[in-house]
């Protein structure tokens, strides 16, 4: 299948990923709550444009407000951005840690059904007003509650991945599977300390591998992952323009400073069953199959790739995800650098869920902007030279235990 | 009776105190686990928690409370599998609840004494005071089975007087917790020549369970703890006393104060640390030390005159530090005690300087003890500081060498006297329980100090 009409995003911005690592941070003062961060990303995005009126509708993703901060009716917060926004539609989507990923799709099928033109995208968690113990409580809900919950673990997400790294050590050898998840934690940190808005931005760890490498605790986390194998407690909010041709001509925006959506895939698998191979994330593999498809490239035509990051595990099974190298093989490719900037497949240049953060119902949309800014040269310290026979770049949303997944291929639009 | 029937019914006396507090609690903790194995299943278990003052009772049930959540919230991993057969009990928060819930159910909190009767075992931590250890230990012998064993949270008295004079016939062992006893590690293990046998091969295992590491010390008063602490308090008060006539009291008190943290490498001066147990603890233990240890003069007027004064240091009940030799705001030191003018001098820099000046700078090895705690090389970093403490020729090296000398002197002491079994012991327990970065019988300081 083959998009009907081009889609575009751009005007990009979100806001610090915060929580512990960030200097500001002090989880015993009080904190923004929701609308801070909403506002925040939203107004950064309309400060791009002219005439912020020309929004036509917007979309918010969000996984669990409704526990975290006990507030529902997500979209009716949108106008609290600018006042143009009140009367407009306004949806809340929600797919677990791939919320992010499907706004954008939301966004973008409003586009193709000629519904609108502009559409604003945002994506919010505010994740640090419970502690990390109830919070695995409440994220928990990715996973199938009723029949999982009970004999689940007290780190329930953690402990899903866990087992999937204690797999991989059965099937590939402990020692190399270590080596590479410590690698990508490393590489997560390094990346971070390149995006002022990461949340391990300030980290000043001189042996950063010494600290990946430390070792689990199974009385008082999981068997097989220590804290640094996971992504962090995030409060944040990311925000885009979802644009048409038309929806370009009114935000004034240039081509040279937007990318377009020339791929996109999204499937689910059922939520009540366990993975058949803990070794392989076949849900992600099978949507980013399909952005390719409809994107007509293959793993080689991308200059690098954000992939969702949620566990350092995770991080490596999605570079086999991506078909840049096969299953099994993603552990040598992580320890051999193959995924750091100057590597074969540079991944998550700001640092991805390990190393910027992860305000779960909001990273699909940050993943999204930081390949709009790779693309149109506005990344920064991070910044990579994009080669002209490798011009794509690839963000996979995931939720879950690889249950729910969009992926995009976008390249510059000018 | 085996040690699990001993833990179904268990008491603490003085329980609203700040050690006692600290025993409940660790109790609660033990026994709230011991009732969700499955072997104990449809067992009844009791946690008797005594104290004089309904008012201090309430406090001490929230402090459970409070500490039982972040026990619980450490413990969940477990707790989930303990919990494993209560459908009802789904999310981490459930489970946390209950497990604080079905702890606290164990605890009866009473101002009467005789409700420790039925006791098992019975911890007490009432006033450092032998004559009413040893009446309230008379009446628990009255009330309670022959069986039942006593642990004494005494850092001085000498158990084998309190056991004969209560008439316990071995029943009383001491175990001696570190302030705050949830959190401090050691506890000092002390049998009497008559305690029973099977009473010291329980309290070796109830330490373990409470997660205590166990120090066997003589029954001589003060035992190795505040046998060291108070010889050496009172070596900070002597030189205090000597350098007053230069640099006056309050000068004499912050020199010697910054001396011992500082030069010493310690977690705080000596002065703190009197404040932080309390001058009035220090004056009670030396009296006891005194009373029962010969040859020597444990005493101090100088800790007699700051009680006269209303002086008294220790603790408020949030934990925070009462004034004592010095004054404190938020924890730090902001003042110094004045004994002329019965007020404290304020610690700012243009007071102070003049006596950090006549102490000297710090040899440039120097790490501060936070520093150095973190540092996996800890004894090389120790080596090369006390060599060059050793070279240097400033007030404040000469009186931190004679500081280690007497320290090396007060733990040797400690071994010859046999209060103390090994060197070992003696380290151990000022590493442990006051947090020094090395034992002060040790080889850093070789050298004659200088006159």
């Amino acid at each position: 299948m083959r998009l009907r009409k081009k889609v575009y995003v751009a005007a990009g911005h979100y806001t610090v990923s915060m929580g512990t690592g960030r200097k500001e941070f002090d989880p015993r003062k009080p904190r923004p709550g929701l609308e801070h961060y909403i506002q925040e990303a939203g107004r950064g995005v309309l400060a791009q444009i002219p005439d912020p009126t020309v929004v036509d509708e917007c979309v918010i993703s969000n996984f669990m407000a409704a526990r975290f901060n006990r507030q529902g009716n997500l979209a009716a917060l949108m106008p609290t951005i600018h006042p143009s926004l009140e009367y407009k539609p306004s949806t809340r989507v929600e797919g677990a840690c791939g919320s992010g990923g499907l706004g954008v799709l939301t966004g973008m099928k409003s586009v193709l059904a000629d519904l609108s033109d502009v559409v604003l995208v945002l994506g919010v968690e505010v994740q640090n007003t419970v502690k990390a113990i109830y919070g695995a409580d409440i994220l928990a809900g990715a996973g199938h509650y009723a029949s999982q919950r009970k004999s689940g673990h007290a780190y329930f997400f953690p402990a899903f991945f866990s087992d999937r790294a204690g797999a991989a050590f059965q099937k590939y050898g402990k020692e190399k599977v270590r080596q590479a998840m410590t690698q990508w934690f490393v590489n997560a940190v390094e990346a971070a300390r390149r995006c002022p808005q990461a949340q391990e931005y300030h980290n000043a760890t001189v042996d950063l591998y010494a600290l990946g490498n430390t070792p689990p605790s199974p009385q008082a986390f999981v068997d097989n992952l220590n804290v640094f194998d996971c992504s962090k407690v995030s409060d944040g909010a990311a925000a885009l323009l979802v644009l048409s041709e038309d929806g370009l001509k009114k935000t004034g925006i240039a081509k040279k400073d937007a990318v377009e959506i020339v791929g996109w895939g999204t499937s689910v698998a059922d939520i009540t069953k366990l993975p058949e191979d803990p070794t392989t994330l076949a849900t992600s593999r099978a949507a980013v199959q399909k952005a390719y498809a409809m994107a007509g490239i293959r793993p080689k035509d991308l200059a690098f790739a954000e992939v969702h990051d949620c566990f350092s595990i995770t991080g490596i099974l999605m570079t086999e995800a991506t078909g840049i190298c096969a299953p099994g093989e993603g552990y040598d490719l992580v320890n051999s650098g193959g995924t750091k900037p100057e590597g074969v497949m540079p991944s998550n240049l700001s640092g991805g869920l390990i190393g910027y953060g992860h305000y779960t119902g909001g990273t699909g949309i940050r993943q999204t902007i930081d390949n709009w800014r790779q693309l149109t040269g506005k990344a920064g310290d991070f910044q990579l030279k994009v080669a002209a026979n490798r011009p794509y770049g690839l963000v996979i949303s995931m939720g879950g235990n690889d249950k729910t997944v969009s992926a995009f291929v976008l390249r510059g639009a000018a | 009776m085996d040690l699990s029937e001993r833990y179904r019914n268990a008491g603490v006396l003085g329980a609203a105190g700040k050690m006692g507090s600290g025993i409940a609690l660790l109790l609660a903790q033990e026994m709230g686990m011991r009732k969700l194995n499955p072997a104990a299943r449809g067992q009844r278990f009791k946690l008797t928690l005594m104290d004089v003052n309904d008012e201090a009772l309430d406090g001490l049930r929230g402090y459970l409370r409070a500490q039982l959540v972040r026990f619980a919230e450490k413990s969940t991993v477990a707790l989930r599998q303990h919990y494993a057969d209560r459908s009802d009990l789904v999310e981490n928060s459930e489970i946390i609840d209950a497990f604080i819930e079905d702890t606290l159910d164990l605890a009866r909190f009473t101002t009467d004494l005789g409700s420790l009767a039925g006791c098992h075992i019975v911890f007490e931590a009432i006033a450092e005071n032998i004559d009413l250890k040893v009446k309230i230990y008379t009446q628990l012998r009255e009330m309670c089975s022959p069986e039942t064993f006593f642990f004494t949270n005494t850092s001085s008295i000498p158990i084998r007087l309190i056991d004969e004079r209560a008439g316990l016939g071995g029943r009383l062992v001491g175990f001696h917790f570190y302030n705050p006893p949830a959190v401090q590690k050691l506890l000092e293990l002390i049998s009497a020549p008559q305690t029973r046998a099977d009473l010291v091969v329980d309290a070796k295992q109830i330490a373990a369970d409470l997660g205590k590491k166990v120090i066997p010390a003589h029954d001589v008063a003060g035992f190795i703890g505040n046998g060291h602490f108070m010889r050496d308090a009172l070596h900070g008060i002597a030189e205090t006393e000597a350098l007053a006539g230069t640099h006056g009291f309050s000068g004499a008190v912050y020199m010697v104060n910054r001396v011992s943290q500082d030069w010493l490498i310690r977690p705080m001066g000596i002065f703190q640390l009197i404040d932080y147990v309390g001058v009035d603890v220090c004056q009670c233990i030396l009296r006891v030390m005194n009373q029962f240890i010969k040859g020597e003069q444990l005493h101090s007027s100088l800790i007699d005159q700051m009680m006269e004064r209303g002086v008294r240091g220790g603790q408020r009940a949030d934990g925070s530090q009462k004034d004592g030799f010095l004054r404190y705001e938020k924890g730090a030191i902001t003042g110094v005690y004045d004994l002329a003018k019965g007020e404290y001098q304020a610690v700012d820099p243009t007071w102070s300087a003049p006596l950090d000046q006549a102490l000297g700078k710090l040899p440039a090895e120097h790490q501060p003890w936070k520093g150095l705690s973190r540092e996996k090389d800890k004894d090389a970093k120790l080596k090369a500081y006390f060599a060059a403490l050793a070279g240097t020729d400033t007030l404040g090296a000469k009186l931190a060498l004679r500081y280690l000398k007497r320290s090396k002197e007060i733990g040797q002491h400690l071994v010859k006297s046999g209060v103390a079994a090994t060197p070992e012991d003696v380290n151990g327990v000022l590493l442990n329980g006051f947090y020094h970065l090395y034992g002060p019988i040790n080889e850093y300081v070789q050298s004659e100090v200088r006159a």
